[in-house]
């Protein structure tokens, strides 16, 4: 199949393969997320521009009760787990690319801390089919200060819409990119 | 670690411990399949989020040994993570690798560094102000590299 699921495949042993080993020049690394809903294709981009097999880090979080369920002054306070794949690109000697695809399907995924902090800019993916998808993610990266441009993802069955009433339906300001791609497709995940 | 990881497709498991359960893990990991419990691998200690040391950390900051044999008193996953560092590795690499999450090799770092083990590059400090004022060189430097893939 043409895409990479989210669960990247386990390697061979601990640690990275001699020809995925960085440069002992590289000495400054970048950061781009991926954000969009479920089964959007943001592993399928991390998949498509990456040099390495994407990979998978995870951090587990205490939720003192977020404000979204009101228990009627009872404390709460749960553990999640949120995991995101990443990709890198070797840009040259010293400057190294790292894209993360945030798992939109989570809610908390913005509590890692610094996951959209110090983040160079991010790419919210989108599937005309569900629009909505993306809503609370765009919200964060505007409240976050994180430049984006908004990608839809072509899939063959997905209605085509005028730019301009994607725009209206995104409520995208003028200055952010709107433009259309192929995740599956590494000259396409470039564009961005 | 469940039959469930031969998946394929676009197939994203609604919920925490479905995903959990059913991601491969190098090294044992995962919460299930762990033979150490984390709070043994930190000894205790979780990252604190206020203190300067937040500053230094972040996902993508490049770390770099300094020395291949762990100080006496070290653990194996101090060993482990000496290991996957001889060459220069984000922390999210680490993360991936040893099956560990991020606060967890946060803390492990913070030790080795603490010994002079590890050399650090590009923290979350420097991260977080080449963000808010991107310098040219770099900006440059990354739209070159894309253009060359």
């Amino acid at each position: 199949m043409d895409y990479n699921d989210s669960d990247p495949a386990p390697g061979p042993g601990l640690g990275p393969r001699d020809e995925d080993l960085l440069p002992a020049s590289a000495e400054q690394s970048v950061k781009v997320v991926i954000v969009g809903g479920f089964g959007v294709g943001k592993t399928t981009m991390v998949g498509s521009v990456s040099e390495i097999r994407p990979l998978t880090t995870e951090e587990t979080m205490t939720l003192n009760g977020v404000g979204v369920d009101d228990l009627g002054g009872v404390e709460t306070k749960t553990e999640t787990t949120v995991a995101m794949d990443f990709g890198r690109v070797t840009l040259d000697e010293r400057l190294v690319l790292y894209l993360f695809g945030t798992p939109g399907q989570q809610r908390f995924w913005f509590l890692w801390n610094g996951v959209l902090e110090g983040a160079l800019g991010a790419v919210v993916l989108v599937d005309t089919r569900r629009l909505e998808d993306c809503f609370a993610a765009m919200d964060r990266l505007e409240d976050g200060g994180v430049p984006f441009v908004v990608a839809i993802n072509t899939f063959p069955d997905a209605p085509v819409h005028p730019d301009d009433d994607l725009r209206a339906a995104l409520d995208l300001p003028g200055h952010v990119p709107l433009v259309s791609c192929d995740a599956r497709r590494l000259e396409n995940g470039l564009v961005m | 670690m469940t039959g469930a990881t031969g998946a394929t497709g676009p197939t994203e498991p609604s919920g925490v411990g479905g995903r959990r359960s059913r991601r491969p893990r190098r090294g044992g990991g995962g919460a299930a399949g762990r033979a150490v419990p984390l709070y043994i691998v930190t000894g205790g200690r979780s990252e604190s989020g206020d203190d300067l040391d937040s500053l230094l950390l972040d996902l993508v900051t490049l770390v770099v040994a300094r020395s291949t044999a762990p100080d006496a008193g070290h653990s194996p996953e101090h060993a482990a993570l000496l290991r996957v560092c001889q060459h220069p590795i984000s922390v999210a690499e680490i993360s991936a690798h040893l099956g560990l999450p991020f606060s967890a090799v946060t803390v492990l770092l913070k030790d080795l560094r603490a010994g002079g083990l590890v050399e650090l590059r590009h923290t979350r400090e420097a991260q977080r102000q080449a963000a808010a004022d991107p310098d040219i060189e770099t900006l440059k430097a990354l739209i070159d590299g894309l253009q060359r893939l």
